[in-house]
């Protein structure tokens, strides 16, 4: 991979993928494991976080057509409290970033984000000062969905991604699930120091020359 | 309070619809097993054709990537030259690579082609879990080369 597509800001998301699940080590801890995975990927709780367009393509696939009840994830959830997946459905403005970000704070770990649309994923056809270029600028991204907006379809092939991925998840990582600390958190004393969220990583514009 | 009029009724009433949708017909599309079919002129990734005998379509000339809303292709062309020829024309796509996660499938690109190198396709399991892995380069997007069928040749 040549260096302009390395130069693209990465920030990886908090749970990392072991590509496969190899049984051995402690016997006992796997099986939890595989329990604990079970029940959290078949229950997930989406938060309601529509910004724009996409939020209707996410409505959409919970309603009968495509109905995410299917992967247990009907739920949609207003408090952050009870949730533990945030869809990012639309374009994030500079102005709504501190709220993201606090709301992404607010829930329970273990926590996931699928970032919906190309708008939220890198700020898509919105390359301008009002837009956060890419949600994974401020929260750790698991899943990136593109497309404008992305069909339900596509939403839910992502949404499988993601639970192929809490599958292969371990319970040691759990100590993994800590608020990063390179992030500056929001809200009390600080709030007015990030005012713009991570203004000094590159912005991610390899492919605008 | 009349109890017949007032509650059994208006619940009778009410299940009937109830019962009329429950027998009805699934809306649902179980997709992982079972697929949407997708309408014709569907937009989603996009491949780079070729000609029958193999040659590439695409000779590089950048207007793809003027068109492009969000400018999200990059095209890099380089001379054909004898030995080594990837399209009829002059001029071939050194390098050419979308950024998937940016483009928003409007399809100005394949409008925008004077040969019809690049045109959108019905596959939208695009979904991954890192960022680079949606820069699609012209070897991901290229379509493969047609395999002759030298039985079916020989048979003729
Ligand atoms: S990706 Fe497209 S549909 Fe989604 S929020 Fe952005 S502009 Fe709207
Ligand atoms: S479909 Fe639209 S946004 Fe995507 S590469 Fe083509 S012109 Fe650009
Ligand atoms: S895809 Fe078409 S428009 Fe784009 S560089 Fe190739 S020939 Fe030109």
């Amino acid at each position: 991979m040549d260096k302009r597509v390395q130069e693209i800001v990465l920030r990886d998301s908090s749970t990392p993928a072991i590509p496969n699940l190899e049984m051995g080590g402690n016997v006992l801890l796997t099986r939890l494991d595989e329990i604990v995975n079970w029940a959290r990927r078949n229950s997930i709780f989406p938060l309601t976080f529509g910004l724009a367009c996409c939020a209707i393509e996410m409505m959409s696939s919970a309603a009968s057509r495509f109905d995410l009840a299917r992967f247990g994830m009907e739920v949609f959830r207003a408090s952050p409290r009870q949730a533990d997946l945030m869809i990012v459905a639309g374009r994030v403005s500079k102005k709504m970033a501190p709220v993201l970000r606090q709301i992404y704070d607010q829930m329970p770990a273990p926590k996931w984000v699928v970032s919906m649309g190309a708008c939220a994923s890198c700020g898509g056809i919105f390359n301008n000062y009002a837009i956060v270029q890419g949600v994974d600028q401020i929260v750790p991204v698991d899943v990136y969905v593109p497309g404008c907006p992305p069909s339900p379809d596509a939403l839910i092939y992502a949404l499988i991604k993601l639970q192929q991925k809490i599958r292969t998840q371990r319970l040691g990582m759990l100590l993994e699930l800590k608020p990063r600390t390179d992030t500056p958190a929001i809200g009390g004393a600080e709030t007015k120091t990030i005012s713009t969220p991570n203004s000094s990583l590159p912005s991610v514009r390899a492919h605008e020359t | 309070m009349n109890i017949i009029r007032d509650v059994i009724k208006p619940i009778g009433k009410g299940l009937k619809i109830t019962m009329r949708h429950f027998l009805e017909p699934k809306d649902t599309v179980s997709y992982p097993e079972q697929r949407k079919e997708q309408f014709a002129r569907t937009r989603w990734r996009h491949v780079l054709l070729r000609y029958e005998d193999g040659l590439e379509r695409c000779i590089g000339c950048s207007l793809c990537a003027g068109a492009c809303p969000v400018r999200c292709i990059y095209v890099e062309a380089a001379e054909n030259t004898d030995e080594e020829r990837y399209s009829p024309g002059e001029r071939y796509a050194k390098r050419y690579e979308i950024n998937l996660l940016r483009c928003i499938y409007c399809g100005y690109c394949q409008d925008a082609c004077p040969t019809g190198a690049i045109v959108l396709r019905e596959d939208y399991e695009l979904a991954d879990y890192t960022r680079e892995s949606f820069i699609a380069t012209k070897e991901m997007l290229l379509e493969p080369l047609p395999v002759r069928d030298e039985v079916a040749e020989a048979v003729k």
